[in-house]
């Protein structure tokens, strides 16, 4: 295989992992539209969702036209099944109560943000301009959900509880975000993607902070699940794609 | 043939879906018209990437350039570099707050978003500097939400990206 082959062969891989996470925790966002403890909070919800999604198609857009074999978006997010999706499996996982979704969002957020800035001088020029696109409205998610992981944290006895058993359910799911793939080297040596250690360094020290200032407590390490890139999923991913693409799949090509 | 110039009068009478005092051209979404021997080049940029309205901006440009005559056109979309509220013109921001919107007031979100940094914003209706921010997301991507506690009154802050 050629190098720049063996480039785009990783490239594509690591474009659908950013892609599917961004899609399947803006899907996931989007359940709460009409559900929100309040209603401005349940617009910022699906606000944010729709950011996410955004962001998401210009990953698959791209993942697409790498891949060359004539699949938009909408073809690789609707039409591929669960084993195919590299999305982290933090973001597939159920959005419980408001201090779950809160604290998922917050893990990941934190994640991507550090991820997208360092984007930023990737040597991709496409990849570099979607994180300079989707960097400036990931701020604005990283702070709304610190905002309210504080608020939960220092608010009640019961709301503290909540966000505490949040961070303690979801901490397992943390690890995967961080896995790299085979190919992820050759792009670090291309310097087109950062090294995952140094993301890992500056999520910590996010997490600790905000964590920190929420009175909550960071939980230790123990078992850790992964394999959301290699498609190894938890058994709530397939009942959102489920649900997610049965107009596509009960009716090929429908369009709007 | 159309001058650039004419390309940017009719641009001038498409408006945001979501905002429809401002222009395309006001809001700072028109990168680049070009026009040469193979006809007539547009560069678009997104606002937000998850904004629904840019497809329809993209379809009513289509409309208004075919109402208006000219059929051999093309519109190309780019995303860097990003779309910033500074790109909003001064005219812009004087009919955003004609239009009872707070226009932005400085630039592109930074760290100081990140660490408690909220600038005050004035009420388009009273002036007052009395505001509270109740949240960062509004009625549509590009607002945040306000209250005046002069006059009482909720209004719509375009923030900055
Ligand atoms: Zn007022």
């Amino acid at each position: 295989m050629s190098d720049a082959t063996a480039v785009n062969k990783s490239l594509l891989n690591y474009l659908l992992w950013l892609g599917d996470s961004n899609l399947v925790l803006g899907h996931r966002l989007s359940e709460w539209c009409g559900h929100g403890p309040i209603l401005e909070e349940d617009i910022a919800i699906t606000n944010i969702a729709l950011d996410l999604i955004g962001a998401s198609r210009l990953y698959l857009t791209y993942a697409g036209e790498l891949e060359g074999k004539g699949h938009t978006e909408d073809d690789l997010a609707y039409l591929r099944d669960v084993m195919n999706y590299k999305n982290c499996i933090l973001v597939e996982q159920l959005n419980g109560d408001f201090a779950n979704t809160m604290m998922r969002q917050f893990l990941f957020t934190a994640f991507s943000y550090h991820l997208q800035t360092a984007l930023l001088n990737s040597t991709n020029e496409q990849l570099r301009a979607i994180a300079e696109k989707s960097v400036k409205e990931t701020t604005y998610h990283l702070r709304h959900c610190s905002d309210w992981l504080i608020r939960l944290g220092g608010g009640t006895e019961e709301s503290h509880k909540r966000t505490q058993d949040a961070v303690d359910n979801l901490w397992m799911f943390t690890d995967d975000m961080f896995e790299v793939a085979e190919g992820d080297k050759l792009l670090v040596t291309e310097k087109i993607v950062p090294e995952m250690a140094t993301i890992y360094k500056q999520w910590e020290a996010t997490v600790k902070q905000v964590l920190d200032e929420a009175t909550i407590k960071v939980p230790q390490r123990s078992y850790m699940m992964k394999g959301g890139r290699k498609g190894i999923h938890t058994e709530h991913l397939g009942f959102l794609l489920a649900e997610m693409q049965f107009m596509q799949r009960a009716y090929p090509g429908a369009k709007w | 043939m159309e001058t650039r110039e004419q390309i940017f009068d009719y641009l001038q009478e498409v408006f945001d879906p979501e905002v429809p005092v401002l222009s395309v051209v006001d809001l700072g979404i028109i990168r680049k018209v070009e026009v040469d021997a193979e006809g007539t080049h547009i560069t678009i940029t997104p606002t937000y990437t998850g904004c629904p309205a840019m497809n329809v901006i993209e379809e009513d440009i289509r409309a208004k350039l075919t109402e208006k005559g000219i059929n051999n056109f093309d519109i190309k979309t780019i995303l860097s570099p990003a779309w910033t509220t500074d790109w909003i013109s001064d005219e812009g921001k004087r009919k955003l707050k004609e239009y009872g919107i707070a226009p932005p007031e400085r630039s592109s979100p930074d760290k100081s978003l990140l660490s408690n940094h909220i600038k005050t914003i004035k009420c388009p209706r009273c002036g007052s500097t009395d505001t509270e921010m109740r949240s960062f997301f509004g009625s549509t991507a590009c607002k945040a939400l306000y209250v005046c506690h002069a006059c009482k009154e909720p209004f719509d802050y375009f923030k900055c990206l």
